[in-house]
């Protein structure tokens, strides 16, 4: 067995049925008899339901029924859903219902459902639903509702505030009080949302008979969203199958479990006739979950050669109207922000507030693109006080390869020393600054400037623990016509794992890419998983295939061995068989297989149990860390504001490689994200927490013309911490993004005096500072 | 999101467009779709007859006469683009349309529909003020014509009533050599128009201005024409003092705030592409000579 | 509300359907005939996931009904490939490329690049990535798809020009 395709740019075998139009997306699935799941959805950000009156909507062409809360089925009447990612931390667990019971939080939340022959007929009934509410205040500002005596984000509440958690290390009882240099700064990361191609979607189907009940989500989470099921809808597990059909994009959001998906299983069940829901693209801005509206206020001490002695950070994140994750995100990013830097003191006081406001949770970098943007800009003013340049004032504060593993001080909630395992981040540094002709760049915005360019660079540096657990399994078995199966637990939506694993599964074996078969994202095919979001998979499913398939080898060497009456080291699989070297004896994989599965007779080889199948389940001891450097360049015409991106320069360590043209495809979507999160993507509320860009033309996505060729440069620097030496490679493009272009828009308005503490960053908000900075100057 | 029901009409001429437009209660024409649909879609509106008019062959054609260019309503965006007399005629119109949206809008949005749908923000509207332009409208009581200067009532608002259909543009086109130019500012390419300027410029043998035309549009319900700067600019030298001063001008056009961007920020942009159009359409005309910031 | 019978072409084949006037043109290819390639990503006529030809125009599924297309010939991602075995050239080169990871907007990124590589079969990037603004791409960040349009119209020349 060698390394015929781990590392190869193997084209993908998920690619053919896509092009041809042949994907089996959720709502491609066709079952007889199915209604369609309308929504009556909140018109309000907060309000008393006095009555939901159906009368009307009842008797309109197509209705089958309408559910209100008191309709529910007795499992989910009065029910809130679990939260999927408690901590102990969380004062005030609040998460949705399936229906809002009596006080609605949410513009967009589902007040009741209507079951219809279509959409449309579901849509007309819906729009006869006449709900009557008394608004409450509103939670509607993430400032003011941390406050005490501000309006309750929920009636239920004693105040908004979800968690307040501090996370810190250092010996240094008054690190700031005799710093060199302090800097401090503000800044405000605007909301944002997920806007996959494809809205959420599911389908869900019972059997009366046999009590099976299959549910087609398109989710990154099939085994968490049975796990839900299971639990609320009290189920019996083996009864319930949950699969992922085709996914068209989930970046975090489709990870959650949610009242649509929990409300057409129940609803199926209950009815005996399939349900389905299909997002669409209002009810996306309304309903799945997004990400930030996070105030950082940061403060950074460090000697008069930059070396940092202390950061200080205090977060406040708006955490919606739930927390189905918990506080995963400001934990992340709390644990995300000292990055690739020594820092002898660190302290981060998180604050997790409610607001009426659609829950955030893990959305690509998952609060990481929040700790860099917050800690990269520190950096660049601790540059910018010294008269530093930026990258040196990086590099002198680098955790060195050689300190590796590194502990970088906060221990984990599992008790455990954050450690960083590998990667070096002074070269990865350097490769970006000589691909990106940093020394240059003086020289030519000078010129450009005097010419009437404004010109910038922006650097930006991340650490990225990936891999998270806490396992994820595979399970390998020959096939009855000697081709192998690969189960996973992975839920892909477009990383392309079926190629992943089956390049893994075919070096481990040792056999032809085309004889490895690979089924994800279905619990029936494995019966406990967890599911593809924070960059896990490569390494945790990844190395369970490769250990499956590696011990799957091993057992079909020992029964041909038997079978062949010859010594293992001379035996050679090829061709779906098993040839002993040197004679004419050959065994079909086939042939071996039933040989496994026992006759009567003969006996089992010792320490051998029955069967050609394997299962492995890799369950990390810790994440493992990828890291990477970013460099933009871009123009501004001060004219306008308007931003143009000249020049994105990535250099990337995701540890050993399995398919880099998958990885590459990873990091320039990341890119394109993250430039969404600098220059595009805002959210906007008004006053009252009603959304207010609630369309594609309204909340803007970069397009073509808006994201450059990402140029990228490669590092491997494999990780011990499991057999492949993978990391993660899904978000790293997304994660420094923000940082490094809002980096380089300061950078050339440097000559106006413009600092830029907010993004996304509009060219209007761009005329404003610079007006702001250009008065400043008349004053001063 | 789908929509309300309708019952939907096919007229196959004018006469029997209105006839139904004029007579069925909450009717509405669908020209393109690329903004009815959508409206629709989000029951943002609802009507419960369709009069489709894609089917009615009177209704589209670019006929070039000597001095003008008359366009049916239901012509679409790309045949516009893609007609070479137009082109050659009009260039600031084929430059004006790339910026519509994007292949799949263009290929089913009509100028009609832009024109009666009358976004502040589209740029057919802006080339109608540009040109002169003057709307022909049928109804079952006939046909009335009406200028662009008294075409738009209010935001989104034609002077047009229950029953009645735009069924063509007339355009005055300028003859001999000039120079033009066309520049908008959208968010990201074939994104509305926050704010536009479009120009013509001829000049005489001397090397002056001999007409102008300029419009900025994207501020305000109607796209505006600077007679005021026209006039001024008569037989003076196309150099930076002048410009200058035209574009302090569009600077004082008033500017409307929506949930997104500020009149402010609309007014701010004014001026700039003002300057910007003006520079182009000389130096498009061949008088770069002149001193110019 | 009266439903109407329309016959329309699609990749080739005729259908005679009766239909009521809101079924849109994305529905009526989803639901009546079942040909899911076609998706739906918005309803309001800005993702282009949804874009088919129709009378050799790339247009917006979900913004035209069903009852419009009455006597017109419809292409769809469906009718690409050469045949079972073999893909279209632009197909391929989205492969070759990896011009897709999900896939949901894949559908409509080769409609409208049918459309815009049949009139313009010599573009620059710049040109094709103006002509993508139809179409959105969350995943892929259009990369491989603006070389995957390149290769496809050097080859599709290539052809042209009988080499």
């Amino acid at each position: 067995m060698g390394a015929k395709y781990f590392g190869a740019r193997v084209e993908r075998r998920e690619d053919e049925p896509l092009l041809r139009g042949q994907g089996r997306f959720t709502d491609d699935i066709v079952l007889p008899d199915t209604l369609t799941a309308v929504f009556v959805r909140s018109e309000w950000a907060h309000a008393k339901i006095e009555s939901i009156d159906i009368d009307a909507a009842c008797n309109m062409p197509g209705v089958h029924s309408i559910w209100r809360p008191e309709d529910l089925p007795d499992c989910l009447r009065g029910r809130q859903t679990p939260i999927q990612v408690p901590n102990a931390a969380i004062r005030q667990p609040h998460n949705f219902s399936v229906l809002a019971m009596g006080e609605t939080t949410c513009v967009g939340e589902p007040l009741a459902v209507v079951l219809a022959d279509s959409r449309a007929l579901g849509e007309d009934a819906a729009q006869m639903v006449f709900v009557d509410a008394t608004p409450l205040s509103v939670a509607a500002d993430l400032a003011t509702s941390i406050e005490p005596g501000s309006p309750l984000m929920f009636s239920g509440l004693t105040d908004n505030i979800a968690a307040d958690v501090t996370l810190e290390y250092g010996d240094d009882t008054e690190p700031f009080a005799n710093a060199a240099v302090v800097v401090e700064e503000s800044f405000h990361q605007h909301r944002g949302c997920c806007q996959a191609m494809e809205g959420r979607a599911v389908l869900a189907q019972h059997d009366r008979d046999s009590d099976q009940l299959t549910v087609w989500s398109a989710s990154q989470t099939p085994h968490m969203v049975k796990n839900i099921l299971v639990e609320m809808l009290h189920h019996d597990d083996a009864m319930l199958r949950v699969i992922a059909p085709d996914v068209g994009g989930g970046f975090g959001p489709k990870g959650m479990v949610y009242p649509e998906e929990i409300l057409c299983a129940a609803l199926a069940r209950e009815i005996g006739r399939p349900v389905r829901w299909t997002e669409d693209r209002r009810e996306h801005f309304l309903a799945t979950t997004q990400e930030r509206d996070q105030i950082w206020t940061m403060r950074v001490a460090a000697d008069d050669n930059g070396r940092l002695i202390a950061v200080d950070g205090d977060l406040i994140h708006d955490t919606g109207n739930a927390a189905p994750w918990g506080i995963i995100l400001p934990y992340i990013a709390a644990t995300t922000v000292p990055g690739p830097y020594v820092i002898p003191n660190y302290r981060l006081r998180l604050r997790s507030v409610f607001t009426n406001k659609p829950p955030t949770t893990p959305l690509r970098g998952a609060g990481r693109p929040q700790a860099v943007f917050a800690m990269e800009r520190m950096m660049d003013r601790l540059a910018a006080r010294l008269n530093l340049d930026p990258a040196e004032v990086r590099r002198r504060n680098f955790v060195q390869p050689e300190q590796m593993p590194y502990a970088m001080g906060l221990i984990y909630r599992d008790g455990a020393p954050l450690t960083y395992d590998s990667g070096d981040y002074p070269e990865c540094q350097r490769l970006a600054l000589e691909k990106a002709g940093w020394t240059d760049f003086s020289a030519r915005q000078a010129e450009a400037l005097a010419s009437g360019r404004y010109i910038g660079i922006g650097l930006a540096n991340y650490v990225e623990g990936t891999g998270l657990g806490p396992y994820e399994g595979s399970k390998a078995r020959v096939m009855a016509d000697g081709r192998i199966e690969i189960a996973s637990g992975a839920a892909p939506q477009g990383q392309g794992h079926k190629t992943i694993l089956a390049q893994i599964a075919a070096d481990a074996f040792g056999a032809p890419m085309e004889d490895i078969e690979v089924k994800v994202a279905d619990t029936a095919a494995m019966t406990i998983g967890i599911g593809t979001f924070a960059s896990r998979i490569t390494v945790n499913a990844g190395s369970s295939t490769h250990n499956a398939a590696m011990a799957l080898r091993a057992k079909v060497l020992k029964f041909a061995s038997l079978v062949l009456e010859a010594p293992e080291e001379e035996l050679e699989i090829a061709d779906r068989a098993v040839k002993a070297h040197g004679t004419n004896r050959t065994v079909t994989l086939g042939e071996l297989r039933r040989f496994a599965n026992g006759m009567p007779g003969f006996t089992m080889p010792e320490g051998v149990e029955p069967g050609l199948e394997t299962a492995d389940w890799f369950s990390p001891r810790q994440a493992t860390y990828c890291n990477g450097s970013h460099i933009a360049e871009v123009e501004v015409d001060i004219a306008t504001g308007a931003v143009e991106i000249l020049r994105y320069i990535v250099a990337h360590d995701a540890g050993r490689l399995v398919n880099p043209m998958a990885v590459d495809g990873q990091i320039q979507g990341g890119v394109a994200h993250g430039i969404g999160n600098a220059l595009f993507e805002y959210m906007l509320y008004d006053d009252a927490a009603q959304p207010v860009t609630t369309t594609l033309a309204d909340y803007l996505l970069p397009m073509a013309p808006d994201v450059p060729d990402v140029e990228i440069v490669h590092m491997e620097t494999p990780t011990p911490l499991n057999p492949l030496g993978v990391k993660g490679a899904g978000e790293g493009g997304t994660i420094p993004a923000a940082a490094c272009i809002i980096a380089a828009i300061e950078n050339a308005l440097a000559p106006l005096g413009v600092s830029v503490s907010e993004c996304p960053i509009s060219p209007q908000r761009l005329v404003e500072l610079m007006d702001a900075a250009d008065s400043a100057k008349g004053a001063a | 999101m789908r929509p309300g029901t309708f019952e939907y009409h096919r007229p196959g001429s004018v006469d029997e467009a209105v006839e139904m437009l004029g007579t069925l209660e909450n009717a509405r024409p669908l020209a393109g779709g690329q903004s009815l649909v959508p409206m629709m879609n989000f029951r943002y509106g609802q009507f419960d007859h369709l009069v489709d008019l894609n089917r009615i062959p009177d209704l589209s054609g670019v006929t070039l006469e000597p001095h003008t260019v008359r366009i049916g309503a239901m012509t679409r965006q790309v045949a516009m683009q893609e007609h070479s007399d137009l082109a050659t005629r009009m260039p600031v119109v084929i430059s004006a349309l790339s910026n519509i949206g994007h292949i799949a809008t263009r290929n089913r949005g009509t100028i009609g529909g832009s024109l009666s749908h009358l976004d502040p923000a589209a740029e057919l509207l802006a080339m109608t003020a540009l040109h002169d332009g003057v709307m022909t409208i049928h109804s079952r009581d006939g046909e009335r014509r009406v200028g662009i200067e008294d075409y738009v009532q209010g935001y989104m608002t034609p002077a047009m009533q229950e029953g009645e259909l735009l069924t063509a543009v007339e355009w005055s086109c300028w003859d001999g050599p000039h120079g033009w130019a066309f520049q908008e500012f959208a968010r990201r390419h074939g994104d509305f128009a926050i704010a536009g300027v479009a120009a013509l410029m001829g000049f005489d043998p001397a090397g002056r201005i001999s007409r102008v035309a300029l419009t900025v549009f994207g501020l305000g319900p109607a796209p505006v024409r600077l007679r005021a700067a026209e006039s001024m600019m008569k037989e003076e030298l196309p150099d930076a003092a002048l410009f200058d001063s035209v574009a302090e001008d569009a600077a004082m056009i008033e500017a409307m705030d929506d949930a997104l961007v500020t009149g402010k920020y609309r007014r701010r942009l004014a001026p700039v592409l003002t300057r910007r159009v003006l520079d182009q359409a000389a130096d498009q005309a061949g008088r770069a000579g002149h001193e110019r910031s | 509300m009266k439903e109407v019978e329309i016959t329309v072409s699609v990749n080739g084949g005729s259908h005679t359907e009766t239909v009521e006037p809101r079924l849109s043109l994305a529905e009526f290819l989803r639901r009546t005939l079942g040909q899911t390639g076609t998706h739906v990503g918005c309803e309001h006529g800005v993702c282009g996931a949804c874009t088919v030809v129709v009378d050799g125009r790339s247009i917006r599924s979900c913004l035209m009904f069903a009852i419009q297309t009455d006597g017109s010939e419809v292409t769809t991602v469906e009718g690409l490939a050469q045949s079972d075995a073999e893909l279209g050239p632009l197909q391929a080169a989205f492969r070759r490329c990896h011009g897709l990871q999900c896939g949901f907007c894949t559908p409509g990124m080769l409609m409208t690049l049918t459309d815009f590589l049949s009139r313009n079969p010599d573009p620059t990037r710049e040109e094709i990535r103006i002509a993508l603004t139809a179409n959105a791409c969350r995943c892929t960040g259009y990369k491989g798809i603006v070389d995957a349009a390149m290769e496809a119209a050097a080859e599709m020349r290539g052809k042209s020009d009988g080499r």
